[in-house]
Formats: C-alpha cells, structure tokens, sequence
C-alpha cells in the first residue's frame, strides 16, 4: 500500500436501507439494488467475502427490519471483511419464496462460488449466472432441500430393508 | 447364448446397493462444460479490471483434443484426510484442471443445530471440526453470549484462551504428522501423534475427554480448572519448543522435503483473498490477517505474539507458518498462565448457568433452576448475529438466528475449510499428480467441517 492511497472509507450508498446492529452495519438492499451494492463494497476495500448462508424465516415472521424493507421467507446473509478496515459488513438480501432466485456474486468475489451453491442445495435458492450451480453436500438426486423449515427432518428409510434376510 | 456375468449384474440391480449420483457435481468432459465452468475449474478465477489474470492456456504442457484422461481420486484415499474426492484431468502427470466433490460426510448438523436447545448446542459443534473442537465450541458460546448480551468473569475468558491456544498447537502438530505422512516421512507422523497425546491428555484431565470435549458453554466453561493444572501447563510449553525444534531438524532441512514442497501449490496473495481463502493459506501467501491481532476478540489485544507470514504462498510456506505458529501458541501460553486470574468460571446467571451440584441438595431454588435449565434451556432474546474466531485452519465463524425461543431458529457455521477447499483448483493446475498429494494435505481440510 503506497502513502499515497486515499484512506479506505465506506461507500456512501444512497438510497440503501441500513442498520446498526451491535455496532455493525447491515444493508438490506432491494433485489435489483443488491448486485450494485456488492460491486460498490468491492470497489471500497471490502476485499473478501467471508461468509454467504442462506435462511429461511418460515416460522419466524416478525423480525426486526428497517423501514422500506418488506420480509420475505428467504434471506441471503452476505459478510463482507475488509482487511484496512478491520470491520465487517452484513448484506441481507429479502428472496421472495414464490421465485426463490437471486444474482450470483461470483464474478465479484470468486470466493462465494462454494458457499452459494451450499445455499443452493440446502434452501433452494438460485444463484443466477453462477457458473456451476450443482448441488454440493446433497446427492445430485436427492429431492427437497433439507434446510428449508417445511422439510421435515424426520427418517431416511432404512437402506437395506428390502435386502433378503439372513439364511 | 447364456449371458454373461456382466449382462446378468447389469439386469439385476444387487439389492444390497441404493446408487447415488454426483452427476453434475462431477468433472465432466471438456467439450461438455461450459466456458465459466471451465475456467473455474482450471483456476482461473481472479478477474480484475485488467481481465483475467491466470491464463488458462498457460499451463505448460501441449495437448491435443482426446489426449487427455480424467481420473478419480478418493473418495477412499489415504492422503485426502477423510472423504474427500478430487477429480483431476491429467496430460501425461500434469493436472490441467481439477475439482473437488464433497458431501461424502454431510449429517445435516445444522439442521440438527435448529433442534437442540442452546445449552445443548455446543455438543453439536464440537463434532464438526473435530481436530479443534475447543474453537467450535468457542464461536458457538460468542454467538450465544452476544445475542444475551451477556458479561463472561474473567477467569473464563482467559480459561477459553489457554484451550484455545493449546488447541491450536494440538491441531498444528497433528496437522504436521499428517503432512509428513503424506510426504512419506513416517517418523514425523509417530513423533506428532506423540506430542499431540500430551496434549489431549491434558484436555482429558481437565474436560474428561479427548476430543468433543463440550468444554466451552453458553456463560463460562464446563469445569475449573484441576489442581496442579500450572505444572502440566508449563511442563508443556517446556517441552513441545523442543520438539518443534526437532520437527524443524527432521523436515526443513531435509532435501527431499524441501524438494517436494518449495514452489508447490502457489497461491498469491490477491487471489487468496478473492477465494475467501484464510488462516495458514492466507497468511502463507504474505498477507497478515489474523482475527486474533486484527479484530480481537476475547483478551488477545493484551498479549504479546507474533503473526507469522510467508513470502511465497506455496506447501512449503504453508508448513513454515504451521510450525512457527505453534512456537506463537506456546508463546501465547506462558503469558496466559501468567495473567490467569482468580474468580468465577462461569457466568452466575441463574438462567443460564446450572447451580453447582452440592446447592441442589439444600436449595429449591437451585433444584428448579437445574431442573429448568437442563429440560426447558433458556430463551435468546430475538436477533441475528454473525461471530467469527480464528481457528487453526482460519476464520471459524458462526451466524445465529435467535427467535425468541430456547432453540436458534437457523444456525450457520461458517467452516474454513470448506471455504479453503475451492482455492485448490487454482493451487493444483499446472504441477504434478504427485505433487496433488502434497497440496491438498497444506489445506489441511478437515471433512468433518467440511461437509458438516
């Protein structure tokens, strides 16, 4: 890093719904707000996506958001970390449940590639223009996604039942 | 004609076999992948504004349109520490491209996670990364503790340090032996594995068990320390330099060591980065990011340590960073033995801390608060919170979901090596099969975590 650098500073973001929680700022952008926010975060020294988890709020209606921002079942929670900084930031993306669908941020930060097709596979969320969304932890057969609250975790049948018994 | 046994094993499905399929997950066909896909798959993955920076022609080796072969690595292989399979397309010895298919050891332990109560929820996470469960154990209690805005004594905080710490140094050396087992040095692996035992034999003594240990609760730790823990302490930091001394003898200088290690598997820093790759991989690469120095968390901004970077980023940096950061971690021990102070384990909320097991007998009070405690747990207030520490494999984080009730309503784990694992694509394009052994053992995955 040369001297001559502008200190690292957080992007404005104007229009964008925000919250401090436990002295950390959340964004909940719009959909078609989400992907500029990423790109304007990348750009503003928010060098590495730590984390990217999906949630489902099924059973969980009235949590707390900013004005202007109306829930949905599905959440995409994005951490942000920017190394001049030191801080974190948290992006909270609303994915409606009736096209759960939402941009990739692959081509942003590479390193989001296995943790949303993670998010892919356990609530069935799509990541638009992810370049290989396949299931990960699940077999490629296997129906329902397992982390949604609607699936139940109740009991695989057992695998050998319809093998002969013992002669 | 009677058909042949493979016809009639064709015909017949054995009934003692339900097939799955990775199908996409797997390595397909080049003329079958699509180009994004590809390029992920042969590393070529930072793109700046200048373009793409890897160049995924400039591998160097010819070769021609069918000439290649796609093999299988494990899921059942000895150096890929578990169930780990890698697909590599191979010309000749060299890997043009690879990808790693994981899953094998998926036990929904998140979804589990939604069903146990918060007290219990510590004996879910330390199975996940079993080689540093004391670390598992830890970002669960922040988690928790952050949600209840809870005030931990002192004397917990620094308990948890001191596992922490001796953790790391437990995982570093047994990541040591393995590592030298995979690069044949069967010695290494006999010594590590012997020093790792004085360490779990101190856990044992303290927490009653090896590994899962559950040590670290939602408002303190489980147990105080036993009497006499200072000598065991300081018997260790007094021998284990020693014999990182003598890992540094056996390996570092060693030819064929250093031969299959230096300029193997090299990452650079900007990419490290742009793959969310952190711990020993990232800090190889020269970059110093350590959570415990960068953003501190517990009482690491009032200890004196080093954080340890490489220049490079390849095996060999990888091991330099492991080995000095177990001299760090004993470092780190001699001061927490110093600074340990007198008082309370745990937190002396009665709704969250269980009564001691002599007040029962005299107390109601206590009675129904341990009654409580262990059949009802006790509710987290409503909220989201995102915790991370600094594992041995790197940035351990936890994001919890409370919704008012004694179960989290969505609990994630952010696993280092999960995230770490897709980084080895970039690692292992261009070198040699054998080399392959020696670069997916510097990732040090840990499949438990992985595939959670």
């Amino acid at each position: 890093m040369s001297e001559a650098a502008a200190p690292p500073t957080r992007p404005e973001l104007p229009g964008v719904a925000r919250a401090s929680v436990r002295g950390q700022l959340v964004y909940h952008p719009r959909p078609e707000q989400y992907l500029e926010v990423v790109q304007a975060l990348r750009e503003a020294s928010f060098v590495m996506c730590s984390d990217l988890c999906g949630v489902d709020y099924l059973r969980h209606p009235g949590r707390e958001l900013p004005e202007g921002v109306s829930p949905e079942r599905f959440e995409v929670v994005v951490q942000l970390l920017s190394f001049d900084l030191a801080e974190r930031v948290t992006i909270r993306l609303q994915v409606a449940e009736s096209a759960p669908a939402c941009p990739s941020i692959c081509h942003v930060y590479p390193g989001a590639e296995a943790m949303e097709r993670e998010a892919f596979d356990m609530f069935g969320i799509v990541f638009t223009d992810h370049p290989d969304l396949t299931r990960i932890l699940m077999p490629e057969d296997w129906e329902g996604h397992p982390l949604r609250k609607d699936y139940s975790p109740g009991r695989v049948p057992v695998q050998f039942k319809e093998a002969p018994g013992p002669r | 004609m009677s058909p042949t046994p493979e016809e009639r094993a064709a015909e017949a499905p054995s009934p003692f076999m339900k097939e799955t399929s990775e199908g996409a997950q797997e390595l397909a066909e080049r003329a079958d992948t699509a180009p994004a896909e590809l390029a992920k798959e042969e590393g070529a993955i930072l793109r700046l504004p200048e373009g793409l920076v890897l160049d995924p022609g400039d591998v160097d080796v010819e070769f021609g349109e069918d000439e290649t072969m796609i093999i299988n690595m494990g899921p059942q292989h000895p150096s890929t520490h578990g169930v780990l399979r890698i697909m590599m397309e191979l010309e000749g010895e060299t890997v043009l491209r690879s990808k790693p298919v994981i899953g094998y050891l998926h036990t929904g332990m998140e979804k589990t996670g939604e069903e146990l109560f918060y007290i219990q929820g510590s004996t879910n996470v330390t199975r996940m990364d079993y080689l540093s469960p004391l670390h598992n154990e830890l970002v669960f209690s922040l988690a928790v503790e952050e949600l209840l805005g809870m005030e931990i004594p002192p004397r917990a905080t620094w308990i948890r340090m001191l596992m922490c710490e001796l953790n790391r140094i437990s995982s570093h050396i047994m990541w040591t032996a393995t590592n030298g087992m995979d690069l044949a040095s069967t010695s290494m692996m006999i010594y590590g594995f012997r020093e790792r035992e004085m360490i779990l034999t101190f856990f044992e003594k303290v927490t009653g068990l090896r590994m899962n240990h559950n040590y670290i609760r939602p408002g303190g730790v489980a147990a105080d320390l036993p009497d006499g823990w200072e000598d065991d302490v300081q018997a260790l930091i007094d021998t284990i330099p020693h014999r990182v001394d003598e890992y540094d003898e056996l390996l570092t200088g060693q030819p064929i060591f250093r031969e299959r290690t230096e300029g193997v598997g090299i990452i650079g820093p900007e990419l490290a980065t742009a793959m969310s790759a952190t711990g020993p991989i990232l800090r190889a690469a020269g970059v110093p990011w350590d959570l415990r120095r960068s953003m501190p968390y517990m009482y690491y901004d009032q200890l004196d340590f080093d954080v340890i970077v490489g220049t490079v980023g390849d095996t060999f940096d990888r091991y330099a960073v492991r080995l000095n950061e177990i001299r760090e971690s004993c470092r780190l021990v001699g001061q927490i033995l110093e600074k340990m102070p007198e008082g309370d384990y745990r937190s002396q909320d009665k709704k969250v801390t269980p009564p001691p097991r002599a007040r029962i007998d005299e107390s109601m009070e206590a009675l129904i608060h341990h009654f409580k405690i262990f059949t009802r747990g006790f509710e987290v207030p409503p909220g989201e919170v995102y915790t991370a520490v600094e594992s041995p494999r790197g940035e351990l984080g936890c994001y919890l979901v409370a919704n008012g009730t004694n179960k989290p309503h969505r609990m994630h784990v952010r696993g280092p090596s999960f995230v770490n694992l897709q980084s080895l694509p970039a690692m292992l394009r261009g070198g040699l099969i054998a080399d392959a052994i020696a670069i997916i053992s510097s990732v040090d995955p840990v499949m438990g975590e992985v595939d959670r």
